[in-house]
């Protein structure tokens, strides 16, 4: 039953968002600050992980095809699908989720505890729109450019890891990613990586502007943004694969 | 003129305001005294609109506000500043931004002409030369300076004062009074003063509004209060009293 009023509060919250901001300038320096912050931010990050996660996923499926009957090349294309299909998005969204998603949440949880939020009202301004659209658009412009980065920074860090440890040549590695590829396939990708941002950010934001009270709460805020930013990637993960995967 | 009429609030069983009616003037400090936990932040919030009393009305200046729409809650509020207890300036603007932010917002003012204004309502609260810092970087009766100027940025029309001294040492306190007063009667302002504090009472306080157990206990001006021989409220003054 919580669920359903949570479910019907955060609903409200987004109408109140998608509102008209009171100043297009305002609102477009915003936009900037906040896709610097998200993305920009994030980007040595993304980097350290996306690059290893590739190089791992080289050496775990070049260790599980020692057969010698298939070709090696095919590690190449398992490395590239893995990564494109699953690792960039939904690894990218999870690390964003705590890093943006904490962030988010604490800081607009932080104005809401110490009146910042009730002078932004008092004042006439829309205090949802006014904190939390510039954070969702940035992060839904983004977020989605970090994936495609983590993407092609995996598949680097795939065929180093397979050339350092010699189980792969970067020849064959580049003659699996070019093998049988489909567009399509990061299309999905990035349509999970749009829909993430969306979650990451409004959840977040949804989170903090509930807070109420003092430092402990903004940290259970904080807390609360990132478990169910989570929970709602891997959730949504499921729904889009089943649907654009398997028509 | 600020008009309440029979508001009550309640949160889930507590009843916090019982049918509270009272009348703030134009150009004076209206006070407003009582207990922790009495009811007059509630009072206060209901007021500026962050909260809403589930019956009564609240006026200003003929415009019922529990009955405007959206739209027209937003003109009253643009006639509203307020200085919270905590000063709530926001974190990441620069002490020139936070009194440009509701010029920003609300004026169609060249950046010059909103530079002028807020050197002009930093001036008037006596600081000059901290237009770059930010609020971590400035003291506490700064900060209430800095709050007041936001305050008057906007010329409004009536100004609420949550605990303006609270946190303030006795010198600091008496400045941020004399601020108040004096913004109160040169611009002829409706100022509402939430406040524990007796001393600034007796020094600014013209209408006083006592609360008690979420009810108007006692309302008049400072001169009524020892003869009033109301217990409570008398009470509450002896207990403030060192």
């Amino acid at each position: 039953m919580k669920f359903f009023q949570h479910f019907g509060e955060y609903l409200l919250f987004l109408k109140a968002v998608f509102t008209k901001p009171e100043k297009g300038k305002i609102f477009f320096k915003q936009i900037i600050t906040e896709s610097n912050n998200i993305g920009v931010g994030s980007f040595a990050i993304i980097s350290l992980i996306s690059g290893f996660i590739g190089a791992v996923s080289t050496i775990q499926i070049g260790y599980q095809l020692v057969s010698g009957i298939l070709p090696d090349y095919l590690i190449g294309r398992i490395v590239r699908d893995s990564n494109i299909l699953e690792f960039a998005p939904t690894v990218t969204a999870l690390v964003l989720a705590g890093k943006v998603g904490s962030n988010i949440a604490s800081e607009i949880g932080t104005m809401k505890v110490t009146e910042q939020v009730d002078a932004l009202e008092i004042m006439g301004i829309n205090a949802a729109n006014y904190t939390s659209l510039a954070k969702i658009i940035a992060g839904v412009f983004s977020i989605p450019m970090l994936v495609l980065y983590a993407m092609i920074l995996s598949l680097i860090g795939g065929a180093v890891s397979g050339w350092a440890s010699g189980i792969i040549s970067v020849e064959s590695f580049v003659k699996g990613l070019r093998t049988d590829f489909m567009g399509y396939n990061v299309v999905f990708a990035l349509t999970k990586a749009y829909t993430f941002a969306f979650l990451i950010t409004s959840v977040s934001a949804f989170q903090g502007f509930r807070t109420q009270g003092g430092a402990l709460e903004v940290g259970e805020s904080s807390t609360k943004a990132v478990v169910y930013s989570c929970m709602s990637i891997i959730f949504f993960d499921y729904i889009i694969s089943q649907l654009m995967l398997f028509k | 003129m600020v008009i309440i009429e029979n508001v009550n609030k309640t949160f889930g069983t507590k009843h916090v305001l019982k049918d509270i009616s009272a009348k703030l003037y134009k150009g004076k400090c209206n006070f407003i005294i009582g207990a922790s936990g009495g009811g007059k932040s509630v009072l206060m919030k209901c007021m500026v609109g962050l909260l809403t009393p589930e019956t009564g009305s609240i006026t200003f200046d003929g415009r019922d506000f529990l009955k405007l729409n959206y739209n027209e809650k937003i003109s009253v509020r643009k006639d509203i500043g307020m200085l919270f207890q905590n000063t709530a300036l926001f974190d990441s603007l620069s002490v020139e931004e936070n009194v440009a932010f509701p010029l920003r917002m609300f004026t169609d003012f060249s950046e010059e002409q909103i530079i002028e204004r807020v050197n002009f309502c930093l001036s008037r609260v006596n600081l000059v030369n901290l237009n770059k810092l930010f609020p971590s970087n400035i003291s506490g009766g700064q900060k209430k300076r800095v709050g007041i100027a936001r305050a008057i940025a906007l010329n409004p029309k009536y100004l609420f004062c949550d605990e303006p001294n609270s946190g303030l040492d006795p010198l600091t306190s008496r400045v941020i009074d004399e601020l108040i007063t004096d913004i109160t009667k040169e611009y002829n302002i409706t100022t509402i003063i939430n406040t524990h504090d007796m001393k600034s009472l007796f020094v600014m306080g013209e209408n006083i509004i006592f609360i008690h157990q979420g009810q108007k206990w006692w309302e008049g001006e400072k001169a009524e209060i020892r003869p009033s021989g109301n217990k409570e409220l008398l009470a509450f003054m002896e207990a403030s009293e060192f």
